[in-house]
C-alpha cells in the first residue's frame, strides 16, 4: 500500500437517499494522513449516515470511496476492518463482565493449538498503552472501570488491530471535563504517530482545540471544509446552523425576590453505596434567579434532585416550596404545588417513549379537568393542547401529536419535555443537564427558555456538568463535591479554573444560607 | 401506481398486519398439526384435520350443528375471560400466569356458594369475582411491596388454589363419584339465566347470558384501556415504569389494582362455565384446569387486543372442541391442544412477521422514491441499489 496519494481516505460526491429524504447530498470528505479531521453538523445533518457508508453499513447510491488514492468497495463492516478503518462508537461495544484485555483481543485472539496466548497480547497492549499514553489496567473488568477507561479500551481495540484510520463518534459526550482533556491529548498523540482521525462532534470548543481541519454538514448537504487555524467558533457555528447563533447566553441583571425553594439540612441516601449521597445540604432558590449546581458527575447532584422531586425519600432535613412544607409530599403533590422537573434521563423518566407526543405532553396534567372527565380522557382536548404546544415550542416530528415519541430526535424529545414542564407555569423549574447531547441550535433555544422563566419571576434550579453553561446561564453557582455544597460563587466574580478547584475537592469554603 | 400505493397503505396498517400475522400463525399451526396426524396415522390424517376444523359442522342436520355451536360458545366465553385477564395485566407489564389459579378460585367460590350455601346466581358470580380478585391481589401485593416475581407467585398460587378448592368442594360432591353435585338438581336458582338465548341454538340449555356478557366485558376492557385515565396510567406503568413514577402516578397501587381486576376477570370466567351446569368440578383432579393457560394463546393470537381476542378465543375453542370428534382409538384428542400450543409458539412470530413486512414495505417505498428522484433529477448514474 504505497501511499502515493496525499489522502488516507477520500469519500467523493457521496449521495445516499432514504425514502422522502436525502441523507447525504453530494458530500465530499478527504482525510489527510496524520491529521485530525473534524466532522461537524447538527443532529440529523447526516454525519452518522456518512460514517455508516464508510463503515459499509449502507451503500451510497452515488459517489466513490478511495483509500490511498485507489478506489475501493466497502460492502460490509468486515471490508472496512480489512482496510484498516476502526471506529469508537458513541455507545461502547464492550463485554461488561470481561476484562479490558479480553475485550481488546476479542475476535483477533492469538492462539496456539486452540489455547489462548494472553501473554503476547498483554505485551502488545502494554506497549501500545505506553506509546500513546492510554492508561488502562488490562485485568480490570469493564463493569468496574470508569467511562474514560472504557473509552481508552475501545481506542486500544482499534490500535491492537493495527487500524490506520480511526473514527471517533461523539467521543466526549460521556466524559467528565478532565477526561475530555486527556482524550484530546491522546488524539493528538495518535495523529503525531501517523494515524488519521475523523472526529465527529458538535462541540465547537473541542474541535477548535484538537482538529486540524473541519468539514461541515447541514441537512445532508456538504457546506465546506475549513482550516481550523483560519477560523473561529462563530464561523463554524454559522456554517453548521446556517445563521448566527448566540453561543453565550445573554441576560439582564435582575434582583431576586422571595425565597421559592428552601432546603434545610437535607440528607439523601445512595443506591450505590452505604454512604449518603447528599449530606446535610442547605440552600435557597429565589424568584427570578437561576441557581446552578455545578460539579463533576456522580457527586450527589442526581440524588439531590431525586430528593427534591420526591423520586427518593430523604432521611433527614426539610424542604419548603413557596412557603409550603413538602418534605413528605408525594411526587404528584409537589408537581401540582408548582414544581416542574426536566429530568436528567429523558428516556427513562421524562417520556413514555411508546406513547404518542400528544399523550406525553399531558403526562403531568392528564388528570386535570381540562384533559379528563369522569375518568375518561378528553382525547380531542389533549390533541388540541398538544398541537398548540408543538406550534408554540417548535417541536418537530413527522406526524405531529400522533408521532410515537421514540421515533423523534433527541433534541425534539427534549423540547417536548421542556414545553410540558414550562407550560405548567411552575414556581420552581428544576432542570437537570437539559442540554446534554444536543446541538448548538437546541442548546441556544433551551438556554433562552430557562432565562425567560427567570425573567418571568420564576425560580430556576439548574444542574449542569458543563462549566461553560454554568458560567453563562446562572446567577449564582453552588459547587457540589461528594454530596456536600463546598462553595457558593457569583459567576461574574469567578473563573472556570477557580470552580474546577472546588469541583475536584481541592478547596472548600463554608456556605451560609 | 395508485393501486400499489393503496395496497401498501393497507398493509402498513398495524391492525391489518396483526390480522394477517394471526392468520399466518393459524395456517402454520394447522399445517404442523397435520404433519403430526400424518406421523401418528397417515391413512386417516386428511379426515382428521378436516374433522377438527369442521367441529360441529360434522353433524349433517342444521339443528344438531347449532346445538354444538352452542357448546363451543359456552366454553369459549370462560376462555375469553381468562384471555382478557392475561391481556389486561400484560398491558401493565405483568405476565399473569396466575390466571389459571384465579380461575380455580373463582370456580371454587361460585360452586361453594351455589351448592353449599344455596345462593342465587348473582351472588355466586360476585363470590367468583371476589375470590379470583383476591388471588390476583395476593400476587399484586407481593409484586409491589416485596418485589416477588408475579410469574413465580402466580404459579405457586395455582397449585395452592387447586388443592384448597378440592378440599372446599369435597363436602358438596356426589357420593358415588368425585364430581360436584348437579346444579340443576341441587340449586337451579344458581344457574345463569339464558334470556331465551337457548332458542337460537336448538334449545341448548347451556347457552346463557355468559356468552354475550363475555363479549360486552371484552369491549369494556378495550374502552378502559384506550379511553380512560386508568388505562392511560396502567399502560404507562407497563411500558415505562420510571416515567410513570416521575409523573406522580402511584405505580405500586396501580399494579395491585391491575392484578385484582385481572384475577376478577379470570374468576368471572370460571363462573361463566360452572354456573351453566355444563361441567362439574372433580375434587380429585390433580392438575390445574387448562383454561387459564389456553387464555395465553388466545390473547397473543388476538394480537393483544380485546376485540381480536374475542375471535381468537372462539377459534381456539373451536379447534379444541373439534378435536373431541376424532377417533379416540387412533388419535389422542390432545391433538387440538398441540395445535394451540404450536400457535402460541408462533405468536412470537407475529412480531417477526410485522418487522419483515414493514422492512419490505420500506424497501419498496425506498426504491420507488429513488426511481422517482432519478426520473425527476437531472442525471442518473447507473442505479446502484
Amino acid at each position: 500500500m504505497a501511499g502515493n496519494s496525499e489522502y488516507a481516505i477520500e469519500m467523493l460526491n457521496i449521495t445516499k437517499r432514504f425514502p422522502g429524504i436525502i441523507a447525504n447530498d453530494n458530500v465530499t470528505i478527504q482525510l489527510r494522513r496524520g491529521e485530525i479531521h473534524a466532522l461537524l453538523g447538527e443532529n440529523g445533518a447526516g454525519k452518522s449516515t456518512l460514517m455508516s457508508v464508510l463503515f459499509g453499513l449502507y451503500q451510497a447510491e452515488e459517489g466513490i470511496i478511495k483509500k490511498d488514492g485507489v478506489e475501493v468497495k466497502i460492502n460490509n463492516p468486515n471490508d472496512a476492518n480489512d482496510l484498516g478503518i476502526g471506529m469508537v462508537h458513541q455507545h461502547f461495544k464492550l463485554v461488561q463482565c470481561f476484562t479490558v484485555l479480553d475485550n481488546i483481543i476479542l475476535g483477533v485472539e492469538t492462539t496456539k493449538h486452540g489455547i489462548l496466548q494472553k501473554d503476547e497480547s498483554r505485551k502488545k497492549i502494554l506497549e501500545l498503552s505506553d506509546k500513546y499514553g492510554l492508561k488502562v489496567d488490562p485485568d480490570a473488568k469493564i463493569e468496574d472501570i470508569t467511562v474514560g477507561m472504557q473509552q481508552r479500551t475501545e481506542i486500544l481495540k482499534m490500535l491492537y488491530r493495527d487500524n490506520e484510520i480511526l473514527i471517533f463518534d461523539e467521543p466526549t459526550a460521556v466524559l467528565t471535563p478532565a477526561e475530555i482533556d486527556e482524550l484530546m491529548i491522546i488524539m493528538k498523540n495518535l495523529a503525531k504517530e501517523g494515524k488519521s482521525i475523523l472526529f465527529i462532534s458538535h462541540k465547537l470548543a473541542e474541535i477548535m482545540s484538537v482538529a486540524d481541519r473541519c468539514s461541515v454538514l447541514r441537512r445532508g448537504k456538504y457546506i465546506g471544509t475549513v482550516d481550523i487555524k483560519d477560523t473561529n467558533e462563530d464561523e463554524l457555528s454559522r456554517m453548521m446552523v446556517g445563521r448566527d447563533v448566540q453561543l453565550v447566553a445573554t441576560k439582564e441583571d435582575k434582583t431576586p425576590g422571595n425565597v421559592i425553594l428552601h432546603v434545610e439540612n437535607m440528607t439523601v441516601p445512595s443506591k450505590l453505596h452505604h454512604n449518603n449521597a447528599v449530606k446535610n445540604v442547605s440552600f435557597d432558590v429565589r424568584e427570578g434567579e437561576i441557581v446552578c449546581i455545578a460539579g463533576i458527575d456522580g457527586n450527589g447532584q442526581t440524588e439531590l434532585v431525586y430528593g427534591l422531586s420526591g423520586l427518593e425519600n430523604i432521611t433527614s432535613g426539610k424542604i419548603t416550596l413557596s412557603g409550603k412544607d413538602i418534605t413528605n409530599a408525594s411526587i404528584r403533590e409537589r408537581s401540582t404545588s408548582g414544581m416542574s422537573h426536566i429530568p436528567e434521563d429523558r428516556h427513562k423518566h421524562g417520556l413514555v417513549l411508546d406513547y404518542n407526543l400528544g399523550y406525553n405532553l399531558v403526562l403531568q396534567r392528564y388528570f386535570e379537568p381540562a384533559f379528563s372527565t369522569m375518568g375518561f380522557l378528553k382525547k380531542k382536548d389533549i390533541m388540541d393542547y398538544s398541537d398548540k404546544l408543538i406550534e408554540q415550542y417548535d417541536i418537530r416530528s413527522s406526524l405531529g401529536s400522533q408521532t410515537i415519541t421514540r421515533s423523534m430526535s433527541g433534541g425534539n424529545q427534549q423540547k417536548a419535555i421542556i414545553a410540558r414542564e414550562i407550560d405548567k407555569n411552575p414556581d420552581l423549574l428544576i432542570a437537570v443537564q437539559p442540554t446534554r447531547g444536543l446541538d448548538v441550535g437546541a442548546i441556544e433555544y433551551i438556554h433562552k427558555q430557562l432565562i425567560a422563566q427567570r425573567d418571568a419571576g420564576h425560580a430556576v434550579l439548574l444542574v449542569s456538568l458543563e462549566l461553560e453553561e454554568v458560567m453563562s446561564v446562572s446567577d449564582r453557582i453552588l459547587v457540589m463535591y461528594e454530596g456536600e455544597i463546598v462553595g457558593e460563587f457569583d459567576p461574574k466574580k469567578t473563573t472556570p479554573e477557580e470552580l474546577g478547584l472546588y469541583m475536584a475537592g481541592a478547596k472548600r469554603k463554608e456556605v451560609k444560607v | 401506481m395508485t393501486n400499489s400505493k393503496k395496497t401498501s397503505g393497507i398493509l402498513s396498517n398495524p391492525t391489518v398486519q396483526s390480522i394477517l400475522a394471526a392468520l399466518l400463525c393459524i395456517v402454520i399451526g394447522l399445517f404442523v398439526g397435520y404433519i403430526a396426524l400424518l406421523i401418528i396415522n397417515p391413512k386417516g390424517a386428511n379426515t382428521a384435520i378436516i374433522t377438527i376444523l369442521k367441529n360441529y359442522f360434522t353433524y349433517p342436520s342444521k339443528a344438531a350443528a347449532l346445538k354444538y355451536l352452542g357448546n363451543t360458545l359456552v366454553k369459549a366465553a370462560p376462555l375469553l375471560m381468562c384471555a382478557l385477564s392475561i391481556q389486561f395485566c400484560y398491558q401493565a407489564g405483568l405476565f399473569n400466569i396466575g390466571a389459571a389459579g384465579q380461575y380455580v378460585a373463582g370456580a371454587g367460590a361460585c360452586l361453594y356458594c351455589a351448592l353449599a350455601l344455596h345462593m342465587p346466581w348473582i351472588i355466586c358470580i360476585l363470590a367468583a369475582i371476589l375470590a379470583g380478585g383476591i388471588f390476583g391481589l395476593i400476587v399484586g401485593l407481593l409484586k409491589s411491596y416485596l418485589n416477588v416475581n408475579e410469574v413465580i407467585s402466580g404459579i405457586m398460587l395455582n397449585w395452592i388454589g387447586l388443592y384448597c378448592v378440592n378440599m372446599l368442594l369435597n363436602g358438596v360432591k356426589e357420593v358415588a363419584s368425585p364430581y360436584t353435585l348437579h346444579l340443576s338438581a341441587e340449586n337451579p336458582s344458581a344457574i345463569l339465566p339464558s334470556m331465551g338465548l337457548e332458542k337460537f341454538f336448538s334449545n341448548n340449555k347451556y347457552v346463557t347470558i355468559a356468552v354475550p356478557l363475555a363479549i360486552i366485558i371484552a369491549i369494556i376492557i378495550k374502552i378502559v384501556l384506550s379511553m380512560t385515565v386508568f388505562g392511560y396510567e396502567i399502560r404507562a406503568t407497563g411500558i415505562a415504569k420510571d416515567a410513570a413514577r416521575y409523573s406522580g402516578m402511584k405505580e405500586k397501587r396501580n399494579l395491585v389494582i391491575t392484578l385484582f381486576i385481572g384475577g376478577a376477570l379470570a374468576g368471572i370466567g370460571a363462573a361463566f362455565l360452572y354456573l351453566t351446569g355444563y361441567e362439574e368440578w372433580s375434587v380429585t383432579q390433580s392438575s390445574v384446569p387448562s383454561m387459564g393457560f389456553n387464555g395465553i394463546a388466545a390473547t397473543f393470537l388476538g394480537g393483544l387486543d380485546p376485540i381480536g381476542t374475542i375471535f381468537a378465543s372462539y377459534f381456539i375453542q373451536h379447534i379444541t372442541s373439534g378435536g373431541s370428534y376424532l377417533d379416540k382409538n387412533v388419535y389422542p384428542s390432545q391433538i387440538s391442544d398441540f395445535i394451540s400450543a404450536i400457535i402460541i409458539y408462533l405468536c412470537g412470530f407475529v412480531l417477526i412477521f410485522k418487522l419483515y413486512l414493514n422492512g419490505m414495505l420500506r424497501k419498496r417505498e425506498e426504491k420507488k422514491s429513488n426511481d422517482g428522484m432519478a426520473h425527476n433529477g437531472k442525471k442518473q448514474e447507473g442505479g446502484i441499489s
